[in-house]
């Protein structure tokens, strides 16, 4: 037999950000405590609003599952004496089970005689073990966590009251001063307290009490409401997903409403009145059939259309005031000259150990120099870069970006461009702050992509100078984000210069202001480890093998070289001799580590032809090596010298007894090893 | 409803909530949390309820008076209940119901804000009340003040007069509106602001000011060493408003900006952790009291 269980949890209103998660973890903690108590049930249904999270257990069964087991204890000649005596072990196990050795039997298993029991424990009814519920309850862990009045509870906001009913009773519990019972709140404004009689009744009681309790169903809603208003005015209405879930996530009953502003604020950016509307007031901007603005707006009312109307006069006023001052900050600030702005950035501290914004776009410019002379940059180039670099922070003292923090680089192309600076430089301003996030695209342009990572590279040495290193989840600098953007421009725009020379070239600027006080060889081994774990972990995001990964992080090479020998690896792994391939050149590298270093090789050693041959190939290698150095190219090279190691290693003994002898064959072994890792580290590379 | 008459019934709301009403606090500040209405009574296990006007003064957005929206001193609606009662969400909306608005003529929500004042060592959780898209009411729990954990935990309720009044009297220029009948607030702080304004960005003396900070920082801790938490605290409030002044002027330098801020986190610090042991010296007087009804 089986009854619904529902429980409700209210409260005062949530973070919007953190009700889908809360609402999907009390449906996982739920189920795992009814398995736990070993109480079958049907499907897990899970709903919420801002003001409740609830779930229904669809036939809970009345009881826990009987347990019916026989277990297993010791080997007979353990648990009895020769005289049949009941051992010690044996009491203690049938003591441990609950029973007497009278219980006990015995069977074989394999051959060999065990004591068993049959243990049988009736299940208890689960109406008496569902009060646990209220540690559930406690168990659920938000984002933050508050204190409220006197009570030493931690949780995402004030608990209200609870609901908990398993079939028509109630399950006697409290949490935090909640004593569960019935009866759940409505709407704030248009709904009353109300009484759910069971599960079934829960949606629909409360929908009846204007709360829409099912997120799908509401979102739902504001869709068609998006939809009417689309069809009635003949308007696009984008949908953006993180703000229809965030606003999902801030009503119980939705109604969309449209209201307008002037016209005359069309003239602003685009990012500006979307941020304005999105960001600030959490409005689905109204668009054109051919994408471009139009002078209105839609919110979704936590509430019915009654007095809709003045719902909407009143979010036109706000957004109004909003836009007019927007309106004055980019009226003032396309007064103002870009050497102005510059030098307001030497009020401002970037870190009080690393000094001024001023200070860092100087280092940021030194840094993008010494890069374009380490790449060969054209001289067009360069001074595009350079101006890109002096200008790439003067957005953040402008009164647009002061506002609107998130319209960084943005306002900074917009206004640049503006101000007659060349087109490159423009978009540079912007990209420099390329990729934003781990979704987010590179630099497209070689001056974005340059200052980008002089800007990067810039923060993380100077982060690192002074002792601002990341651990664990402290990264208040976004350090990591910061050198996988490096990791991810390089490898995309495939560039022919390693990580480590970027990175000394920022040491060295970083130092030449004083900052901190470690010496730039400590500073250079902090900081390679650091981008060793973010390079491992973007090729581990690119599907690359873990033991490939660790085979071509030892390399010296540019960022592209080591990708690309890893995707030859990815490619070659399920080859037929690859294995035997990798064993090959495994076996030279493994005992190259005998050689002493820097020996010549004397072929007049050489004692048979299995030895001449290898050395042949190898010299042949020597010389095809560098014309190269495509991946692919390179381990076809290796490759074919599988056949001619294994017949060296079948006919040779490296470790000869004549030292002569042994350390010609070492060196031989070391020069070959040399190349091969070269390509990559590849006793590494796992093969079954 | 003008100003005035909102006052008067968010006063007399409260008052019948048992909150003791106070007048505005005498020292300058930058908003109602910095009253030691607030500030030290949210310390300590005392209960604390009590409602009051309190002009706040922003130097830096003093707008000479020509901005519709900004003012160098607006005031605040300032509510402090410890601990937090059940009902406190429902009270507030019967405030802004005995306010004439409505809450189904509207949109009113509860979005999350969470508020922190370093300088202060403060930290609370809450929302910012939504009415049609305005943010009209700032809503915090307490849950630490001056560095120390709040127990039991007090909740802010600050509303913003002007912001509310713009709305309820439909004005789109703070200068409209009414504050009692025949009376502006441009009637009555037009002058003010832009005397404060040209006095912060332009007139003001930083040399002075620069050493008034320093004088008042040293006698703050002076009176703190006595155990003298209130004349303490009103230096503490009187270094934070010159510091206010010299920031708006734009006289504090970057490296000296955080120095500045830091120095007052610690006299802040200093200040609460003295209130909390004076109290306790007197044994919680409020806290133990017989019999007391308005206090439960």
């Amino acid at each position: 037999m089986s009854k619904d269980l529902l429980l409700e949890i209210g409260l005062e209103e949530m973070p919007a950000r953190f009700v889908t998660q809360s609402m999907k973890q009390l449906g996982e903690k739920v189920s795992a405590y009814l398995t736990e108590l070993n109480i079958e049930f049907g499907e897990v249904h899970t709903f919420s609003t801002p003001r409740r999270l609830a779930v229904i257990v669809k036939n809970v069964s009345e009881a826990q599952a009987d347990i019916d087991e026989e277990a297993k204890g010791p080997a007979k000649k353990i648990a009895q004496t020769e005289d049949g005596e009941w051992s010690k072990a044996a009491i203690g196990f049938a003591k441990g089970q609950g029973m007497t050795t009278d219980d006990i039997y015995f069977k074989e298993i394999k051959g060999v005689e065990y004591a068993h029991v049959k243990k049988f424990i009736k299940g208890q009814e689960t109406a008496a073990l569902l009060s646990g519920l209220e540690q559930v309850i406690l168990s659920l862990t938000f984002g933050k966590n508050m204190r409220w009045g006197s009570s030493d509870i931690r949780y995402v906001r004030p608990i209200k009251w609870v609901v908990a009913l398993f079939g028509q009773n109630v399950i006697p519990f409290s949490v935090a001063d909640a004593q569960a019972g019935t009866e759940t709140a409505g709407h704030r404004f248009l709904g009353e307290r109300v009484g759910i009689q069971e599960a079934s009744a829960y949606v629909d009681t409360l929908k009846q009490q204007f709360v829409v309790v099912d997120p799908t169903e509401r979102r739902n809603m504001i869709l068609a409401g998006l939809k009417q208003l689309e069809q009635k005015n003949n308007w696009t209405i984008p949908v953006d997903e993180s703000l229809l879930e965030e606003v999902n996530n801030l009503v119980e009953y939705p109604t969309a409403l449209s209201g307008s502003f002037n016209e005359e604020f069309l003239e602003l950016p685009e990012e500006v009145l979307i941020t304005s509307m999105k960001e600030h007031q959490r409005y689905f901007p109204v668009k054109k059939a051919d994408g471009t603005l139009l002078p209105h707006f839609i919110t979704i009312r936590n509430g019915n259309s009654h007095a809709i109307d003045k719902v909407s006069r009143g979010n036109e006023k706000v957004l109004r005031a909003r836009l007019a001052d927007a309106d004055f900050f980019y009226k003032e600030d396309q007064k103002t000259p870009i050497a102005d702005s510059l030098q307001k950035l030497e009020k401002i501290v970037y870190h009080e150990k690393i000094g001024t914004l001023s200070e860092k776009v100087t280092r940021i410019r030194r840094i993008t120099a010494n890069m374009a002379e380490l790449m060969n940059e054209t001289n067009e180039i360069k001074s595009l870069a350079d101006r890109a670099a002096e200008i790439c922070k003067f957005d953040l003292v402008t009164q647009m970006v002061y506002e609107f923090p998130e319209l960084q680089g943005i306002m900074g192309e917009k206004y640049a461009r503006q101000k007659g600076e060349k087109e490159e430089v423009a978009v540079a301003v912007n990209e420099h702050y390329m990729p934003r996030s781990a979704d987010d695209s590179v630099p497209s342009t070689k001056t974005g992509a340059l200052v980008s990572i002089a800007d990067k590279l810039d923060t993380i040495t100077a982060c690192f100078a002074v002792g601002i290193i990341p651990t664990g989840s402290q990264d208040p600098y976004a350090l990591r984000r910061q050198a996988a953007g490096i990791v991810q421009i390089m490898m995309e725009h495939n560039w022919n210069v390693t990580h480590s020379a970027l990175i000394s070239a920022a040491i060295e600027e970083v130092l030449a202001d004083n900052i901190g006080d470690k010496d730039a060889k400590a500073l250079q081994a902090e900081i390679s480890s650091f981008f060793a774990l973010r390079i491992k972990h973007i090729l581990q995001e690119k599907g690359i093998r873990y033991d490939i990964i660790e085979a071509v992080l030892t390399k010296t090479g540019t960022l592209s070289d080591m990708e690309e020998t890893a995707a030859v690896l990815m490619n070659h792994k399920e080859d037929t001799d690859f294995k035997e391939t990798m064993e090959a050149l495994s076996r030279v590298v493994n005992i190259s580590k005998k050689a002493d270093g820097g020996r010549d090789v004397n072929p007049a050693l050489f004692e048979n032809d299995q030895e001449t041959a290898l050395y042949n190939e190898y010299v042949k290698l020597q010389n095809e090596w560098e014309k190269t150095n495509a991946a692919e190219d390179r381990y076809q090279l290796l490759a074919v010298l599988k056949p001619a190691i294994e017949r060296y290693f079948d006919n040779t003994m490296v470790m000869a007894e004549e030292e002569a002898v042994k350390q010609n064959r070492l060196a031989v072994m070391q020069h070959l090893a040399c190349i091969i890792l070269d390509f990559a580290e590849v006793p590494a590379v796992l093969v079954k | 409803m003008n100003i005035q008459e909102m006052i008067l019934t968010l006063q007399k709301h409260w008052s019948d909530q048992g909150c003791i009403l106070m007048q505005a606090y005498d020292v300058e500040k930058g908003a109602g949390t910095m009253s030691p209405y607030t500030f030290l009574r949210a310390i300590g296990p005392e209960p604390w309820n009590v409602a009051y006007v309190e002009p706040s003064r922003r130097p830096a957005d003093g707008r000479y008076g020509d901005n519709p929206n900004r003012l160098y001193q607006h005031h605040q609606f300032q509510v402090i209940m410890k601990p937090s009662p059940d009902n406190i969400q429902e009270l507030y909306l019967d405030s802004l119901k005995s306010l004439g608005i409505d809450p189904l003529e509207h949109d009113i929500r509860f979005v999350e804000d969470n508020w922190e004042n370093p300088s202060l060592g403060c930290a609370g959780l809450g929302w910012e009340v939504w009415l049609d898209g305005m943010e009209i009411t700032q809503f915090t729990y307490f849950q630490q003040v001056g560095g120390l954990e709040c127990k039991p935990v007090s909740v802010e309720i600050t509303y913003g007069i002007e912001r509310l009044a713009s709305y309820i009297q439909d004005k789109e220029n703070v200068f409209e509106l009414e504050w009692t009948n025949g009376f502006t607030v441009h009637d009555i702080f037009y002058q003010p602001e832009f005397e404060h304004s040209k006095y912060t960005f332009e007139t003001s003396d930083p040399d002075m000011l620069f050493n008034l900070f320093g004088v008042y920082e040293k006698e703050a801790k002076r009176q703190m060493d006595e155990g003298l938490v209130h004349p303490a605290y009103d230096y503490v409030l009187k270094c934070s408003h010159v510091f206010n002044v010299l920031d708006a002027r734009g006289a504090i330098s970057v490296t000296e900006r955080t120095a500045y801020i830091g120095r007052m986190r610690n006299l802040a610090r200093q200040v609460a952790k003295t209130f909390y042991e004076e109290r306790e010296k007197l044994g919680f007087p409020i806290l133990n009291r017989k019999g007391d009804a308005a206090h439960e």
